[in-house]
């Protein structure tokens, strides 16, 4: 396939479509918008279906029957309409529904949001950032199929300039070998069987009275647990003899990387981590870059959120600063003035200038 | 004493015959109905409810249809995607006043007004029987319930919703009635308004609901004998029994009508 320029909000939904997504709902809101104007139109010409929902409660909702039915079906919004679909997307990982989440955020705040979640109980699912958008286009793909294989739902952490960026990309289906059936969809054949099946968040079976949640839950925690050691994934660079190491993710690591390399080419010690699943995250990966540095410094744009998961990984081994803050336009769509290679690279300076003295 | 014959016989579309509710519940009787009606249309082997939190969600795991369990209130949008990627498949909600009318009412409001071509079921005992008998969005003026002790007062805790009467207004709806199980016409009555709904919504007609009263009487403090009659006077009195719309055309509501023959009514 050829490549073409396209906007990332068009990229997103066309790897959503190439990787069999047949249903879509959601409601409009700045940056996740044209996401949703993507799949209205591309959907019906493909022979799924979008639904304008009426609120985000109703988009997951949908998503929720679709999914039941067998259907790979995806919802999104940003953080404010995620926060509204929280109660659905923990009962939703507990009825072990493979949901695909397109969260395009209002920058980094929201990931506290996105890694644990604002819903009920013991629930987790996988979290990717992308870089770019060519990243976004390969990790849309892995998330449907993470989705089917680990009947857990996957979101993807997206924000404003990825939702908005033009890039040259292809777009193909991609293929991670063969999935499990979905031997426990509902089409309705199996009435009167005897086994007719019932597709729930509570651990119900069919002819059985009353529930066993302690089994349940803990057969749940075992599958994240297992996810949690085989689903980490991350991109390292120059980390060998880093006396500085750099930790960012999404949009802002690629302003970081621009920085990072350019201080490389003029002899600074300094590397770069980037974790691409922020749920799980990639700890082990961290613990071993961060080995040999004198000081580890955090890049988000925000108050300080996965400084907390870097702080746990590095566990004390080397100083964890952070170099990075609220930064937002006025509009509060969370491309504010840190998005700025030079700006990135001033507070890289800044933290190598501390460890120089 | 003469010997009755109780619904002994199960259902088809029913695993096992006994059920956990309270004695006097109404709800395994529109359960039966429903079931009942399934079987009637010719769907047992293309139905997919969607169940909604209640009482009821306890009857889920003894029926014999290809179920969804949904959240308190978000049945009809469950139901909705589901429909969506099964055209074929007989889709219909299980919701209790509590979970439609309280929790999700813009839900049901919605779906109706998009005309999607699902069935939602409403259990309408007035309560939230489940937490011991609170006031839901249904409960009538004067009601007591635990957290309305002295009666429900339209001052104080608002008038209750005529959901029927409310989604029938609706263009995408094209069928809507009420029953209640407090008697055997009723139990009768019941399962026609179900059939007509099922045959709505496989004719592709749009949006069809059937509101069921009924008896709580654990949540409304009365003697398991007394509920059929508390049902009928307290809640059918104002949450009137009849058919509502049907084909699309819209019926002078029961409710309606009831109020313009009370003195004062207009």
């Amino acid at each position: 396939m050829t490549r073409r320029l396209m906007e990332g909000s068009e990229a997103i939904a066309e790897a959503a479509l190439a990787a069999g997504c047949r249903f879509f709902a959601g409601y409009p809101m700045t940056p996740f918008t044209e996401l949703l104007e993507h799949f209205a139109k591309r959907l019906p010409e493909t022979g799924g279906v979008c639904v304008n929902a009426e609120s985000e409660l109703e988009a997951i909702g949908m998503a929720w029957g679709a999914l039941a039915t067998g259907a790979r079906a995806a919802t999104g919004s940003t953080g404010q309409g995620l926060a509204l679909m929280q109660e659905s997307l923990s009962e939703i990982t507990r009825a072990e529904l493979p949901l695909v989440v397109f969260h395009m955020a209002r920058g980094q705040g929201d990931y506290y949001q996105a890694t644990r979640g604002g819903g009920h109980g013991d629930y987790r699912h996988l979290v990717y950032a992308p870089i770019d958008v060519a990243e976004a286009v390969a990790l849309t793909q892995l998330a449907f199929d993470r989705a089917d294989r680990w009947r857990n739902p996957v979101s993807i952490y997206g924000d404003y300039l990825l939702a908005h960026v033009a890039e040259s990309v292809s777009i193909e289906r991609l293929d991670f070998g063969p999935l499990p059936a979905k031997d426990w969809a509902v089409d309705g054949s199996l009435g009167g069987s005897g086994r007719a099946r019932i597709v729930n968040p509570l651990g119900m079976e069919t002819g059985v009275k009353g529930i066993d949640p302690d089994a349940f839950w803990k057969r749940l925690q075992a599958k994240h647990d297992e996810m949690a050691r085989r689903e980490a994934r991350f991109d390292a660079e120059a980390t060998d003899g880093a006396e500085l190491l750099v930790v960012a993710f999404g949009t802002l690591a690629r302003f970081a990387r621009y920085a990072v390399r350019e201080l490389r080419r003029e002899g600074a010690r300094v590397g770069l981590f980037r974790p691409i699943t922020l749920w799980p995250f990639p700890v082990e990966a961290l613990r071993r870059a961060a080995a040999g540095a004198r000081r580890v410094a955090v890049l988000e744009m925000n108050a300080g959120q996965m400084i907390d998961d870097v702080r746990l990984a590095v566990l004390g081994d080397a100083p964890v600063v952070p170099i990075g803050g609220i930064s937002s336009d006025p509009a509060g769509f969370g491309i504010g003035p840190l998005l700025d290679a030079e700006r990135v690279r001033e507070r890289i300076e800044g933290a190598l200038a501390v460890e120089a003295a | 004493m003469r010997e009755r014959q109780t619904g002994l016989e199960k259902p088809a579309l029913q695993v096992g015959v006994d059920h956990d509710l309270c004695p006097g519940c109404g709800e395994p009787l529109a359960l039966r109905m429903l079931l009942e009606a399934i079987e009637d249309v010719g769907c047992a082997q293309r139905a997919i409810g969607v169940v909604g939190i209640g009482c009821y969600t306890a009857l889920a795991p003894l029926m014999d249809v290809d179920r969804i369990q949904a959240l308190h209130g978000r049945a009809p949008s469950v139901a909705t995607g589901a429909k969506r990627m099964r055209p074929d498949a007989l889709l219909f909600t299980l919701q209790g006043d509590g979970d439609m009318v309280s929790e999700g009412l813009q839900e049901v409001i919605h779906t109706a007004a998009r005309g999607e071509a699902i069935t939602c079921v409403l259990l309408n005992n007035g309560v939230f029987g489940e937490t011991g008998g609170h006031m839901t969005a249904t409960t009538v003026l004067g009601q007591r319930t635990k957290n309305s002790l002295d009666g429900r007062d339209a001052a104080y805790h608002g008038h209750p919703i005529l959901i029927g009467d409310l989604l029938a207004q609706l263009d995408g709806t094209a069928y809507a009635a009420r029953a209640s199980v407090h008697d055997a016409a009723g139990v009768a009555g019941a399962k026609r308004m179900l059939k007509r709904a099922f045959e709505t919504q496989l004719r592709r007609e749009g949006f069809s609901f059937v509101e069921i009263l009924t008896m709580c009487p654990t949540g409304w403090f009365v003697g398991t004998a007394e509920g059929p009659g508390y049902l009928d006077r307290v809640l059918g009195s104002v949450h009137v029994t009849g058919e509502l719309k049907r084909e699309g055309r819209f019926v002078p509501t029961a409710s309606l009508r009831a109020r313009a023959a009370q003195p004062g009514g207009d």
